[in-house]
């Protein structure tokens, strides 16, 4: 038993179609159950007010899109490594959604900022290297719609990601040099100290959850739509020869 | 190789337009923003490193689906990945050739422009030194993002989409270094990380991009 026997696309629509109906409740229950805890269940904070709680969208949202281009990234080399159209697609799938996500963390960013920082948007070095990993998103995908040919995209993309992830990360600590920043420091560390107080960090936590389970249950979904794509093409082209 | 640099270059001077173009493009950037923000010296000495460095960014975009598009056409490009020369070699050869053809007479002529956007006299000698080690690494990143878009028909604004963001750490690492040295400020570590992304860059793009350019041939 290894995880390669999932590369082989009729082995993964089977696994997935087990496991998509348990992700999508357990996703639903988290982030159903996350978000009512935030939103109705916790105190105002003493310097925010209820502004704080635009933190259960946006810190797990901008999680989730860093993560995604991650997972993009592991995704395209193990397909330029080993050549399993399932990772290839995975990443195509996954890009989509992690823009959404980018998306997400920019607009509840910029709904909070309005409020608290008396502005919608400042070069911040973090609101900085997210609109750059917003561009990121939008040239992997642009050239992914570009390319006819599914094997030349998946290979042109899976380097454009691998080269976009060491710019991506360069022009992290090029924004850090460049500009000093408004936005508060991270609000969730394994060191205890640092951590918002417990009120807020659990269910925190439960959104954060929920976001991951979101995410796995979308590329999923997504990365069937694609298999079942490329078999529908196959079929025409057989069709047509036929 | 050298054939090979010497074969683009000659193509770049004989069949014209791109030699002079990008020039002429930059030069056209430094007279058009003035006349966008207003003659005042003072607005112009605070945006004019930055403005200079943008307008390195667009020259050097505007050139840059020239590196292949044409050999990629004729089928050059085919025989060259097929000969015996290394094909991340083949890239860099054909980078420097862009380099030696837009970004050099860029460097060159930047200092003019600088007069132009009056640029405080103490950043005319760090404007010179930030192009010429930043220009390289536009080149070669822009031929990384043309060995992606060399098999499309209309891949000229796909390829502004790509190489731009990719031009990022270049550009602020440049203008920085230009804007500190107008004020007499340290510039040790951004030129420092200029030169290493240029370094960085011409030591991994060439593969990348001999890699895109297997998978375009294919």
């Amino acid at each position: 038993m290894s995880i390669w026997e999932y590369a082989n696309p009729k082995k993964f629509m089977e696994t997935s179609a087990l496991a998509l109906p348990w992700l999508t409740g357990l996703s639903a229950a988290f982030l159903g159950a996350g978000l009512f805890w935030g939103y109705f269940l916790t105190p105002d904070a003493a310097k925010f007010g209820s502004t704080v709680k635009i933190i259960y969208l946006h810190v797990p949202a901008a999680m989730m899109a860093i993560s995604a281009w991650m997972m993009m990234l592991v995704a395209s080399l193990i397909w330029l490594i080993r050549r399993h159209h399932v990772s290839a697609l995975a990443a195509k799938a996954a890009a989509p959604i992690g823009l959404t996500f980018t998306l997400i963390g920019l607009v509840t960013g910029a709904i909070w900022g309005q409020p608290m920082w008396g502005t919608w948007w400042a070069w911040d070095p973090r609101l900085t290297s997210f609109l750059i990993l917003t561009l990121f998103y939008f040239g992997y995908i642009a050239l992914w719609q570009a390319i006819e040919d599914p094997d030349t995209a998946a290979d042109l993309t899976a380097v454009l990601c691998i080269v976009g992830s060491v710019f991506a990360f360069l022009s992290r600590y090029a924004v850090l040099f460049w500009n000093q920043g408004l936005h508060q420091g991270a609000s969730l560390s394994l060191d205890k100290q640092q951590n918002v107080s417990d009120v807020y960090w659990l269910p925190l936590l439960a959104c954060i959850a929920g976001f991951v389970l979101l995410f796995v249950t979308l590329v999923l979904l997504r990365t069937r739509t694609e298999i079942r794509a490329r078999r529908m093409a196959a079929l025409l082209a057989r069709e047509r020869l036929a | 190789m050298r054939a090979l640099l010497l074969r683009d270059l000659r193509l770049a001077f004989r069949a014209g337009g791109g030699f002079g173009l990008s020039l002429a493009f930059f030069l056209m950037v430094a007279v058009i923003v003035p006349l966008g923000v207003g003659p005042a010296p003072a607005t112009l000495a605070l945006i004019a490193a930055g403005v200079l460095w943008v307008g390195a960014l667009l020259a050097a975009l505007l050139s840059l689906d020239r590196i292949f598009a044409l050999d990629y056409e004729d089928g050059s490009l085919d025989l060259l990945a097929t000969s015996p020369l290394p094909l991340g070699g083949v890239v860099a050869m054909k980078a420097l050739a862009h380099w030696l053809t837009t970004g050099l007479p860029l460097v060159a002529a930047s200092p003019v422009l600088a007069v132009l956007l009056n640029l405080p006299a103490q950043g005319y000698f760090w404007l010179l030194v930030s192009l010429a080690i930043g220009t390289p690494a536009l080149s070669i990143i822009g031929a990384f993002g043309a060995s992606l878009t060399v098999g499309l028909k209309r891949g000229g604004l796909l390829l502004g989409l790509l190489v731009l963001p990719l031009y990022i750490p270049t550009l602020i690492f440049g203008a920085e270094v230009v804007k500190s040295g107008a004020a007499g400020a340290a510039i040790g570590t951004p030129l420092a990380a200029l030169a290493a992304i240029t370094a960085g860059a011409w030591a991994g793009l060439p593969l990348a991009a001999a890699m895109a350019i297997r998978a375009n041939l294919r």
